[in-house]
């Protein structure tokens, strides 16, 4: 593999890892207030949709995430509802959130467009633009160092950044903060919190709002970043992927970024099984590099290769003692 | 503390969920700028008004009812097996290797076999993630959920490349042999004036499903290991107290589990398709998920759940052909279906509980309070 293929290959892992890295800090928000949340993958595509029509509909895009994060929103609400307000089980309430997105969007977008389910393309200001960084051109000709920067790290849509920029954000907001203490205090050991005086209820809503925020974005992302227009079932299982990495990074934010690039390299590299032959010199099936997150996450899980502990509250109900 | 009579909890819960999500799905109909009327009137006739309906919605009833008894077994024990779709993965590909390697003489005969090896394969697929729960204290759905991931990529490893018959370019597996075709509802019913059934793919399968019914009621409720999963599943401390081994439970039951979503196998491969195709399951594995709920996790509840979704899945496809209500609409009714019966179970619930306190007449003083009927 030559620098340049190299080069190409990271790029595309870093648009293709930006969806799994904000759904998953929107799960790292959820799980480490208590609330286990299978649905990313659900909120993602509900965003995805939302986006593209709306953006379709009024030319731009930043209403349509706007009106993705909204959409996002909405079913955030509805997993709080059943798994904060009545203490459901959080994990049927995802199922149902999964596929009611999934039918949903495809019923809607059937009525509102006719084309057998997805949007009509978009282009213009109907999608986000590549965002060229100061001095790009200027500094290709450096070596090494001046296309790593014109290629890889210039040249991407404003979400990309944002996804980027989220990392640390989230580290210092569950790290420093008072919300981030109690908010991971509410994973750990709500009775502690609710004895100390503070929301139970409250935090693990913000907690749920966080994430549809964060998987609302992720979904605004897919259809008018990474791709033009809404397609059904476009998330095709990244919200798990999220799932997994989370996971995989043991409900850290740092961890998080490497776990996500980790699978979006693998990703882009499953786009390129040329790469891979001359590589290494053998060919190796699609069908492993799709499978290899799953694996890797189930042998994570395993505790075989160091230990991945969820929040203790994660998935419990929280009922103050009357 | 007072609690509603039984037939409330087991009749009316289930009614009201699936009203509300009736209702819901009515809106979304109507917001859509169809009649929801009609729409319910086609929907019955097109999975009700003949024997050929009828043989539609019992074919996919026959696969909900083994996926649907797969999630209810593992209720029972606490455990949330969400991975029924990969388990009847790995179930078709074991009935596949079963009628294709093995020359079976007769069909009661492949049938037998095909379950088995079904049964076998789904089983193997649960068995890691049971290990993994029992012993290293993995969470059950999350692997589950990769391993319907990984099933679903080895499946499309092994249908493109190993058991793809050469020249073909489908990826599928060759035609089973004429003699593990399993008799459909047309061949049994139809007499030499009438046909019934004709063209339907229900087949003997049906029957095989009915008695998974009855087998697993029989083993949670009437044998010594199914007492032991329900105690595990009501109290996994109380269980280990009685000296009943947590590993044993979960890996028995999770084998169990697997086996039934394995074994829906023998009704879409065996008897429709007569061959592997590339997504044969086509979601049955996580509508179980639905029936089971709605069923109260009772095979009797899940026999009728899994007729109910029969119609919906028959009468979706009907709506899908005549209106411009896409076939999606199903994925939307099933989704709310496990909302209210599942997740919202006690906003539904809650109210009802205390309407019936309400309701109940005040204990004379003198005498014992009765249980409520």
């Amino acid at each position: 593999m030559d620098f340049l293929t190299l080069l190409q290959v990271l790029d595309t892992t870093i648009r293709l890892a930006t969806p799994l890295l904000l759904a998953c800090l929107a799960g790292l928000f959820s799980e480490r207030a208590g609330i286990f949340d299978i649905g990313l993958e659900g909120k993602m595509l509900a965003s995805a949709f939302l986006s593209a029509a709306v953006a379709a509909a009024t030319g731009s895009v930043l209403i349509g995430a706007a009106a993705g994060i909204g959409a996002a929103l909405l079913l955030s609400g509805i997993h709080g509802l059943a798994s904060i307000t009545f203490r459901g089980n959080q994990l049927i309430s995802g199922v149902a959130i999964n596929f009611l997105a999934a039918g949903l969007t495809v019923v809607i977008a059937q009525s509102w467009f006719g084309q057998g389910g997805r949007t009509p393309q978009l282009s213009g200001n109907a999608r986000f633009e590549t965002i060229t960084l100061p001095l790009a051109a200027e500094l290709r000709d450096i070596p090494i160092l001046g296309p790593i920067y014109a290629e890889l790290i210039s040249g991407h849509t404003l979400l990309v950044y944002v996804a980027l920029l989220a990392v640390p954000l989230t580290w210092w907001v569950l790290f420093r903060t008072r919300f981030g203490l109690r908010l991971r205090a509410v994973g750990e050991n709500p009775a502690a919190v609710d004895t100390a005086g503070v929301s139970v209820v409250g935090l693990r809503f913000a907690a749920v709002a966080i994430c549809g925020l964060l998987t609302g974005l992720a979904g605004a992302y897919l259809s008018t970043g990474l791709q033009a227009g809404f397609v059904k079932d476009m998330t095709a299982g990244r919200g798990y992927i999220a799932l997994a990495a989370l996971i995989f990074a043991k409900w850290r934010p740092w961890y998080a970024l490497g776990a996500c690039l980790l699978f979006g390299f693998l990703q882009a590299l499953a786009l390129r099984p040329d790469v891979i032959e001359s590589t290494i010199g053998f060919e190796v099936g699609v069908q492993l590099l799709d499978a290899l997150p799953y694996i890797l996450t189930v042998v994570i899980l395993a505790g075989f290769v160091g230990r991945a502990i969820p929040p203790r509250a994660g998935g419990e109900p929280y009922v103050k003692e009357r | 503390m007072q609690r509603m009579p039984q037939w409330a909890d087991v009749v009316l819960i289930p009614l009201i969920s699936l009203l509300l999500a009736a209702l819901l799905s009515a809106l979304v109909i109507l917001a859509i700028g169809e009649n929801p009327w009609a729409a319910l009137k086609l929907m019955v006739d097109g999975s009700m008004g003949s024997t050929y309906a009828w043989g539609y919605t019992l074919y996919y009833a026959t696969n909900f009812i083994f996926t649907g008894l797969a999630v209810a077994i593992a209720i029972h024990a606490r455990l949330f097996n969400i991975g029924g779709e990969g388990q009847a993965m790995l179930g078709g590909l074991g009935v596949a290797l079963v009628a294709l390697y093995i020359p079976w003489p007769h069909w009661t005969l492949a049938i037998l076999g095909g379950a088995v090896g079904a049964a076998l394969f789904g089983a193997a697929w649960a068995f890691i993630p049971a290990w993994l729960q029992a012993k290293r204290g993995s969470h059950i759905v999350i692997t589950t959920i990769m391993f319907n991931f990984i099933a679903a990529a080895l499946l499309n490893y092994l249908l493109i490349g190993a058991l793809k018959p050469s020249g073909s370019m489908e990826p599928a597996t060759g035609r089973f042999p004429e003699a593990t075709h399993l008799p459909t509802f047309q061949d049994m019913f139809s007499t030499a004036e009438t046909a019934l059934f004709r063209g339907a793919p229900v087949n003997v399968s049906f029957f095989v499903a009915l008695l998974a019914c009855v087998a697993v009621w029989a083993l949670i409720w009437r044998t010594r290991l199914g007492y032991e999963i329900r105690a595990f599943g009501q109290s996994e401390s109380a269980a280990k107290y009685a000296g009943i081994s947590p590993t044993r439970i979960i890996v028995v039951t999770m084998l169990m589990s697997g086996g039934l979503a394995g074994m829906m196998a023998i009704n879409n491969v065996m008897g429709e398709a007569e061959r592997l195709v590339l997504n044969a399951v086509e979601g049955a594995g996580f509508i179980g998920i639905a029936v089971a709920l709605m069923g109260r996790s009772h095979p009797f509840g899940v026999l009728l759940a899994a007729l109910l979704f029969g119609f919906l899945y028959q009468g979706g496809a009907e709506l899908a052909l005549w209106t411009s209500i896409p076939r999606e609409l199903i994925v939307v009714i099933q989704a709310l279906v496990i909302l209210f019966t599942g997740a919202l179970d006690n906003m539904v619930r809650m109210p009802l509980e205390a309407m019936f306190l309400r309701l109940r007449p005040a204990p004379k003083p003198a005498r014992k309070t009765e249980p409520a009927e």
